[in-house]
């Protein structure tokens, strides 16, 4: 027969329980912001696969390029010559080596993309940002500026642009890309501003006397990225798209630099003369390049998602 | 600085001005109106909703008014209006004596260290981002007070509000609701305000844990001397830990009273409904109980009833004959005393206290 | 007794079993292991009477009826009985539980905005419940439709019925649901928080139309919903749930006026009272609901309970009868090793009237509860050789 608890009570009036820490209740791992948005994403198996095949380009561009034997710029003796054991990727008209070509392009188209999309997401955000917090005069003002500037035809702009700058260099490029794809992020971040700036954790930081520029940068933003993340890769892939159109149309990186647009613009006419490694090895590397950031915009928009909580019935 | 005004006194008010002193917050005459636009090319103005229609009353230092009503009342808006949250369309809020609704924004910003406010949804209110340490400390930091003992003080936030300090560095997702909502309060509490306004502070939480998060808010309010506007529908809540009611309906407040006094002889027709309206968890006394039903939907605030808002649903209205009708009809009740006092005020021309517990 | 399939309904006496439920179970797979959000949940419903469920959050008390109904996802694991007049209900085709739904058993769900499609007139939408399981002519069906609407107190139920949900408010729209509900005279409705979203004048009118309805029909109810208020007033017999298993069931005066489950109690001492002045202080139940997944075994209720003892952290109490004295019919049961001690007591004899979450460190000692896992886990202050290591138990 069990004591009555009540003989051990306390001064407060509390019976004391023999047993039963409170440890018993939470028998969920605690996980931390950072590892739950990690494990959403490591869940995503597309994604993570893109990962891996996204920095071995990367790797391949950047470190495998000047590694190996033969420079973009070498003319060797072979023309002509389709993928062999020297020349893996082959060899064009000219002789050059077309494996170093293709990593020297896209060297470049990276460049230019992750230029493009880091460029386009900051300008985007902030403007996009203010117009959402302020709303009212400020925010229809830009957001017709902002509807102005998406009705310019990006490849039109961008060649002719791209034209008159055609000595400044990739970054030219870069820019011309960027300041037309900057609206889109800002049309989002302005959206997604509006909703939030409804939260009562945000009435609260101005109950607090906090100042608009905190409330932004420090309760608004921060909630947003996991979208933002999102667009930056979805412009990654949108910026290689449109360069290697501009290449294309031969407004983009001139010779002898390369471009993987660039590649594949030179190509036309291989096809048809037989020389069909000219036209498909950059196709396979643009194509790589744009899924993979795509299947990890994926996976992070999934990771971000903040509906999902702590597991609770 | 607005140099204090006089505060007219108002009916309602919980006593003889010279026993209870000046209200720490008076409320004088707040309208707040929402604008209805039209839409099309250039929008033009062509309604309002009337969220608050000349609202009047006095918080006194140390007491908790309940602010009760049911949805669509203006309740919330009130509480807004008061922190100048939302910016009020006409009137006065008078905080010992300053106006805030005219006040630079400067000083407000300061001012904003005595009038806090706690909110009523527990995973809304904290920004998921930060962790719990950094959403205590920001009121702190926002006012230059954080310094070098800040931790500590967070530290002591916590503990005066019941969590563990050393679970601290958690984010807020990580505590349950009834732990959500104490950090709130610490939040709250970390600028040592004078005045807290609380909007529904735990309609959102399991009713075993309501009582924990009433018990500290009762506890606080002893300790540090704070005073409370208590915003809440749910009237057994109100009526266990308020002074004063003040019931709401369509943005006017149709009577006021001690807490006690209003729910065992209410005279307003609409707070007799109000309470004949809540299950009692008693089953005998709640089936011997008669309800007072009301008929028919609550009007839209963009176009109240004219004279008393409240007789297109008034079950008195039933009873009265055509004369008395029409004075409802036209004339707008003003909430005078009625026969219990001018601590007890009711906006009914026709007030009768009826006992419906 | 009973018949299966006819579409007629055989009459059933006052002490047949119109609905039973037997050792429910529901489980759902997710990230973190399997929920489980049901544990064994049994009950039976007589003809005209009212169950009450009561519980708060996590308790699982609408899973069980989304059980009931077959309206949970197919992930779901669910396991036990359900018997409708005798018939088995889980297991059934969609296609089978289609002909039950909506006839015998009618669901009313919480939000009415939600449940009304906004496209069709009320007086369609009444009229297709009443076809869907009635071969009569259109205009049959809008009198009916028109009945229904009176019967649930709505004004100019002629005019109303050609209009559009969007023209009703809250409390008219969810009385139209239960119209909709009571079109096809059910054997037994199950109405899951009918009244939480709405106004407290409103969910008077809506709960006096619901009791009509049910009065007119003779259906019983299973009505769930977190307050204690509402059951109290509408409810012949209350099942008390807490972690997915129920804990407590009686009639509503013996769960009232002499409960047996620590949990129980401490619910009703932590309501503050609308009739009573001069109120002391609130008994909450410190701590939160477990979660359902990885449940330690031993009553779920332990570390919250103020009588706990070893035997609750190692064995599950079953619910069993409790002594006599009750006021109920059908006994009352309750799932406490200790339910004698319960009884006549007072929420303030066996609950703090603290203001503590029982996170804070206090003379027991450090209690981590909610993360650190990974941790010693620290006693409270109790005699050393109590129960060892809290890593075994699990």
């Amino acid at each position: 027969m069990h004591d009555l608890p009540g003989e051990n009570a306390q001064t407060t009036g509390n019976l004391t329980p023999s047993a039963g820490s409170v440890e018993r209740e939470f028998t969920v791992q605690a996980r931390t912001q950072f590892q739950l948005i990690l494990r959403r994403f490591l869940q995503h198996k597309l994604a993570v696969i893109s990962v891996f095949v996204l920095l071995a380009v990367i790797l391949l561009a950047f470190v495998g390029g000047p590694l190996w034997h033969y420079s973009y710029t070498d003319i060797t003796p072979d023309n002509s010559v389709s993928p062999s054991g020297t020349h893996p990727f082959g060899t064009d008209n000219l002789g050059y080596d077309e494996f170093a070509r293709v990593l020297r392009g896209t060297q470049r188209s990276l460049e230019i993309a992750f230029t493009v999309a880091i460029l386009a997401t900051v300008i985007g955000t902030i403007w996009g940002a203010v117009a959402g917090f302020y709303r009212g005069f400020a925010d229809s003002l830009m957001m017709r500026f902002v509807d102005l500037v998406l009705t310019i035809p990006i490849l039109a702009a961008g060649a002719l642009l791209s034209h008159h700058f055609q000595s400044a260099g990739w970054w030219a490029l870069a820019l011309v890309i960027a300041g037309l794809s900057w609206p889109a992020v800002s049309r989002i971040v302005r959206g997604q501003t509006l909703s939030l700036r409804e939260k009562e954790y945000v009435e609260a930081a101005r109950a607090m006397g906090a100042k608009d520029g905190r409330i932004i940068f420090r309760h608004i933003l921060p909630n947003i990225m996991g979208q933002v993340i999102v667009v930056v890769t979805i412009l990654v892939a949108l910026a290689i798209l449109t360069e290697s159109s501009l290449s294309y149309l031969g407004f983009g990186v001139q010779a002898p630099d390369t471009s993987l647009g660039a590649l594949i613009s030179q190509a036309q006419t291989a096809l048809q003369g037989g020389q069909w490694w000219l036209f498909y090895f950059p196709g396979i590397f643009i194509i790589l390049i744009c899924l993979s950031v795509n299947f990890i915009g994926d996976g992070l928009r999934d990771a971000f998602d903040p509906s999902q909580q702590r597991v609770r019935a | 600085m607005s140099t204090p005004t006089d505060i007219p006194s108002i009916p309602g008010a919980g006593g003889p001005a010279a026993e209870r002193g000046e209200p720490i917050l008076a409320v004088r005459h707040l309208v707040k109106e929402f604008p209805i636009r039209s839409r099309g090319l250039i929008p033009r103005t062509v309604g309002a909703v009337h969220a608050v229609s000349d609202v009047s009353f006095d918080l006194y230092q140390g007491e908790t008014l309940g602010l009760v009503g049911e949805s669509g009342c203006g309740k919330s808006t009130t509480a807004r209006a008061v922190l100048h949250l939302q910016k009020a369309t006409s009137g006065q809020v008078l905080f010992e004596g300053t106006d805030l609704t005219t006040l630079a924004k400067e000083k407000m910003r300061l001012l904003r260290r005595d009038l806090q406010l706690v909110f009523q949804d527990p995973y809304a209110s904290l920004n998921p981002r930060i962790t719990v340490n950094e959403i205590i400390a920001e009121p702190l930091k926002i006012h230059g007070l954080y310094g070098k003992n800040g931790q500590q003080t967070v530290n002591d936030l916590m503990q005066r509000v019941g969590l563990n300090p050393e679970h601290g560095n958690r984010f807020p997702h990580e505590f349950s609701g009834g732990q959500r909502q104490r950090i709130g309060i610490a939040r709250a509490l970390a600028l040592r305000p004078k005045v807290l306004v609380l909007d529904e502070p735990v309609s959102a939480l399991d009713v075993s844990i309501q009582a924990g998060v009433i018990n500290l808010l009762e506890d606080l309010q002893e300790e540090l001397g704070l005073s409370y506007l208590f915003v809440a529908h749910d009237l057994s809540v109100v009526r266990h830990i308020a002074d004063r009611v003040a019931v709401m309906y369509l943005g006017k407040i149709v009577e006021v009273g001690p807490a006690d006094e209003l729910f065992e002889r209410p005279l307003h027709p609409y707070t007799q409904v109000l309470i004949s309206a809540i299950p009692i968890p008693d089953p005998r006394r709640e089936r011997e109980r008669e309800r007072i039903l009301v008929q028919g939907d609550v009007p839209s605030p963009a176009n109240p009833p004219s004279g008393c808002r409240f007789r297109t649903r008034c079950p008195k209205f039933l009873t009265l004959d055509e004369g008395q009708k029409q004075r409802c009809v036209n004339e707008e009740p003003p909430l005078i005393g009625r026969g219990l006092g001018d601590a007890h005020p009711a906006a009914c021309h026709y007030a009768e206290i009826q006992q419906v517990l | 007794m009973s018949t299966i399939d006819s579409g007629e309904s055989a009459t059933l006496t006052a002490t047949d079993t119109v609905l039973s439920v037997e050792n429910l179970a529901v489980d759902f797979p997710s990230g973190d292991g399997v929920v489980h959000a049901v544990r064994g949940v049994s009950y039976e419903l007589r003809p005209g009477e009212v169950l009450g469920i009561v519980g708060e959050s996590g308790s699982g008390k609408s899973v069980t009826s989304m059980a009931v109904m077959g309206l949970l996802p197919k992930t779901a694991g669910i396991s036990g009985s359900v018997k409708f007049r005798g018939r088995e209900l889980l297991g059934l085709t969609d296609k089978e539980m289609t002909r039950v739904r909506g006839k015998k058993i009618a669901m009313i769900f919480q939000d009415p905005m939600t449940s009304l499609n906004p496209v069709y007139k009320i007086g369609y939408q009444l009229a297709e419940a009443v076809l869907a399981h009635h071969d009569i002519s259109k205009e049959q069906a809008r009198k009916r439709a028109v009945e229904l609407l009176e019967m649930v107190n709505i004004p100019q139920p002629d005019k109303r019925v050609d209009q559009f949900p969007h023209e009703f408010s809250g409390g008219m729209r969810q009385r139209v649901v239960i119209a909709i509900a009571m079109a096809n005279d059910p054997d037994v409705i199950i109405a899951d928080e009918p009244t939480t979203a709405l106004d407290v004048t409103v969910q008077a009118q809506v709960l006096e139309s619901l009791r009509a309805a049910q009065r007119e029909t003779g259906a019983a109810m299973v009505l769930i919903t977190h307050d204690l208020g509402v059951v109290a007033g509408q409810a012949d017999r209350v099942l008390v749930m807490y972690a997915g298993k129920p804990v407590e069931i009686g009639s509503v005066e013996d769960i009232y006026y002499n409960p047996r489950m620590p949990y129980t109690l401490g619910l009703l001492g932590s309501l503050p009272r609308l009739d009573k002045r001069d109120q002391s202080r609130l008994t909450p139940i410190q701590g939160s609901p477990p979660s359902l997944v990885n449940l330690p075994p031993g009553c779920p209720f332990t570390p919250r309970c103020p009588l706990a003892q070893e035997v609750c952290q190692t064995t599950e109490p079953e619910l069993e009868q409790v002594a006599a004295g009750g006021f109920g019919l059908r006994g009352h049961m309750s799932a406490c090793h200790f339910k004698e001690l319960v009884a006549q007591r007072d929420p303030a004899d066996l609950f703090a009237a603290t203001a503590q979450d029982a996170d804070l460190p206090d003379v027991f000692g450090k209690n981590d509860r909610v993360l650190e896992r990974d941790q010693e886990p620290t006693g409270r202050q109790v005699a050393e050789d109590d129960f060892g290591s809290d890593e075994e138990d699990r």
